[in-house]
């Protein structure tokens, strides 16, 4: 992957966010001391960006000693912004490393309803495949209609085989025979798809333990990467997510979808600061190219409309 | 979903209750708290800031500071001005139309739009009778057309037969014809998810509109979504004309910030929420009973509503015919559990109940879930016929016979055996109050030590 393609396509996916949010710090910062109405809206704007109060607070804080009663300009606020925020993204921006040695490197994919969990997949399957790794792909989803035909139609555009069962079969049941299966054929990738859960049904997470407990059964060290999809749309709840999938499964990483539209998906910054979990794409469109790694300073200033 | 909203406002409404006169000081505080809680709750920064200056003004009116007691009046006004954002009355989908009654489902991708034609569809065959055709017009999404079609077969609602290679508009304008032709009363059309800053599929929904003029184009949104909520209102209902919103994953715990945004900007109605993932987990929106759960106050109409609908009105009077003569057993206690499950289990009742929201948090720590129910009801069926009519029967050997049938431990067995002796025991003293009062009881015996509960 190269630098102008992904800085290109994160530009293109991220241009009305950044015009948004980037527009309305112009016209509070265009030559304005920065006091304390200044201070305010700026904190609102951040919110507006789901960055939540606590990490919006924090942020213009951070401004408010450096640079309160100085005359600044736009341009000023969104770099400083945008690096602190920088600061906060850099140390989770770590793309998802495959041990080939493992074979396979069983990932488990999970995330709540309409997250992105297929499709992400199917973009995570090229991008192996274009690494000349051997990729299988395993139709976990048995409970939404036509979900593993949906992951087929992925296996086909990407050339990778796809486990699938019954509908409405055992999903725990799917994951152990792919597992049996990619083992054997010495594969070097299993991407296990899962059906969407809400994260506070108790019910539906205890089947996504089950999946990972059947898998150590197979593989102690399965799954060895447990990907949490969310949405860049969502807000607050964002955190009650990681946290609920974080301990049933224990979430490894995260992947940030539909960045292309107009939610900022500005939640990352607080769940950085309280989770620590690494970030290892964003989901930037509908095909399959359209999977970036995480670049915590393209994306910091990508969001203040920089660049 | 407005869990920890409803907890926030509490703490907040507290505080004023305690509170004899009110200062504009007190009332500013007061509603800088309700903006932090809002905010938090993902209500969009412009709405809030609305919602903050139509409640102060209402606040600071002579009437509310002048009253005995301010701290009631201004959460009253709280709870109007909310109730007002809601959007007042509930409101049905508008099926006044010459058939087939045109309904389109617009949203972003991933908001749940083809489950939810599904669920409409299902809905008005089977409550309102109406023959109703699926049409999905969504060739972006790979099985997308597949989905719809097995969730049409699932629901026994008929859809329109897939022509490979078709665009939306013309699956549009061929389901349109087909339902007229076929007599259906209702088409409802299923559209891509597209994001709203996509001209080209922006354009491409308006298109479908102006071909087939649905008579309802209804904004489908995740209940968990952010500030974005707002603009995404407002652009749909720019390009499409919106005339409705369905949320969806209401079940969540999502605090519903974004109903409240994308009412406030788009002036439409939400007509319908889901909550659930099957088929007729589709209800209808009460603005002022939403309004009531954010501030604590309960749903009491809806527990009563969702208790005529699941409980059978001949086993209940059954039942109580045999409570009377001091026969319950456990065959009914297991029958009790089940219908509690109907309802929604535990913590779909302890939401529509009164100051249920604090509650909630103390059963999580008292590991009371609803796993607890299930477990209960193995152990029940796995008794036989026999020692369910009469629990006396059992003894040691039974009672290991039953945990390891059910895979529980003697330990549960015996609290089970002991919550249905102290369940009997009220029962008979409240044998003279009738079914009503029997199935609170039933909540109640589940939750041991809990007996000081506020219902």
């Amino acid at each position: 992957m190269n630098a102008t393609s992904w800085l290109g396509r994160l530009k293109a996916g991220l241009t009305k966010t950044s015009s948004q949010i980037g527009g309305g710090i112009a016209d509070i910062f265009r030559k304005r001391r920065l006091d304390d109405a200044a201070i305010q809206e700026l904190e609102d704007l951040l919110i507006t960006s789901d960055l939540g109060l606590d990490a919006a607070a924090r942020l213009v804080g951070n401004l408010k000693k450096t640079r309160f009663g100085k005359e600044v300009s736009d341009q000023e606020v969104r770099a400083a912004l945008a690096t602190d925020i920088a600061d906060i993204l850099s140390p989770i921006a770590i793309p998802l490393e495959i041990d080939v040695a493992r074979k396979p490197h069983v990932v488990l994919v999970v995330g709540v309803n309409g997250s992105g969990k297929t499709t992400t997949i199917g973009k995570f399957a090229r991008l192996y495949k274009a690494q000349g790794l051997d990729v299988m792909l395993a139709a976990g989803d048995t409970f939404r209609a036509a979900a593993v035909e949906q992951l087929k139609i992925w296996g086909e555009r990407t050339g990778c085989p796809v486990i699938s069962g019954k509908a409405e079969g055992d999903a725990a049941g799917l994951a152990y025979e792919a597992l049996q299966q990619a083992t054997s054929r010495g594969a070097d990738v299993l991407l296990i798809d899962t059906a969407g859960r809400l994260h506070n049904k108790a019910d539906l997470m205890a089947g996504l333990e089950k999946i990972n407990r059947v898998l150590k059964k197979l593989d102690e060290s399965a799954p060895h990467d447990c990907l949490l999809v969310l949405d860049a749309t969502i807000g607050q709840n964002a955190h009650n997510q990681v946290e609920a999938f974080r301990d049933i499964v224990s979430v490894s990483g995260l992947v940030l979808t539909k960045v292309d539209g107009s939610s900022k998906g500005g939640v990352l910054v607080a769940l950085s600061e309280r989770f620590g979990l690494p970030v290892h794409a964003i989901g930037v469109g509908e095909g399959a190219e359209d999977l970036q790694p995480f670049e915590a300073g393209a994306y910091a200033r990508s969001l203040m409309g920089l660049d | 979903m407005f869990d920890s909203l409803t907890g926030r406002l509490s703490d907040v409404f507290d505080r004023l209750r305690k509170r004899g006169a009110l200062s504009e000081a007190d009332v500013d505080a007061a509603l800088r708290d309700v903006r932090v809680a809002l905010l938090e709750a993902d209500v969009a920064l412009s709405v809030v800031r609305d919602f903050i200056a139509k409640a102060k003004a209402d606040a600071m009116g002579e009437n509310v500071l002048r009253s005995v007691t301010p701290g009631q009046m201004v959460i009253k006004v709280v709870n109007d001005a909310l109730i007002e954002m809601l959007g007042g009355e509930a409101e049905e989908l508008n099926m006044m139309a010459v058939p087939p009654v045109g309904i389109m489902l617009v949203g972003l991708q991933g908001s749940g739009k083809t489950t939810t034609a599904a669920k409409i569809g299902l809905r008005l065959q089977t409550r309102d009778r109406k023959k109703v055709m699926m049409a999905s017009l969504d060739t972006q999404r790979p099985a997308a057309q597949e989905q719809l079609k097995i969730l049409g077969e699932q629901a026994e609602v008929a859809t329109l037969p897939v022509i490979p290679g078709q665009g939306p508009v013309d699956i549009a304008k061929r389901a349109l014809e087909a339902a007229r032709l076929g007599g259906y009363d209702v088409v409802l059309y299923d559209t891509a998810g597209r994001l709203s800053i996509d001209e080209a599929l922006m354009g491409e929904m308006s298109q479908i509109r102006t071909a087939v003029d649905p008579h309802e184009t209804l904004l489908v949104a995740d209940a968990m979504t952010g500030q974005d909520a707002v603009n995404v209102a407002e652009r749909f209902h720019e390009t499409a004309g919106l005339t409705g919103i369905v949320l969806t994953r209401v079940d969540g715990d999502g605090r519903g910030g974004a109903a409240l945004s994308m009412r406030a900007v788009t002036g439409c109605p939400i007509k319908l929420i889901g909550v659930g993932e099957k088929l007729d987990e589709l209800e209808e929106f009460h603005p002022e009973r939403i309004a009531n759960r954010i501030l604590g106050m309960g749903d009491v109409v809806s527990l009563v509503e969702k208790a005529a609908e699941t409980i059978d009105q001949e086993e209940a009077e059954a039942l109580a015919k045999k409570i009377q003569k001091g026969q319950f057993d456990l065959e009914d206690m297991s029958k009790q559990l089940q219908q509690m499950r109907k309802m929604g289990g535990l913590s779909g009742l302890m939401d529509m109940l009164p100051g249920a929201g604090k509650m909630k948090d103390q059963m999580a720590k008292a590991n009371i879930d609803e796993r607890m129910i299930g477990q209960q009801e193995a152990i029940i069926s796995s008794m036989t016929k026999k020692e369910r009519s009469r629990p006396k029967l059992i003894h040691a050997s039974r009672k290991r016979r039953i945990a390891a049938g059910s895979g529980t431990t003697v330990q549960d067995v015996n609290k089970l055996l002991k919550q249905f002796q102290t369940m009997s025991k009220v029962m008979k003293r409240m044998s003279k109050m009738g079914k009503k009062g029997m199935m609170r009881q039933g909540l109640q015996g589940l939750m041991p030590g809990m007996s000081n509960s506020p219902f």
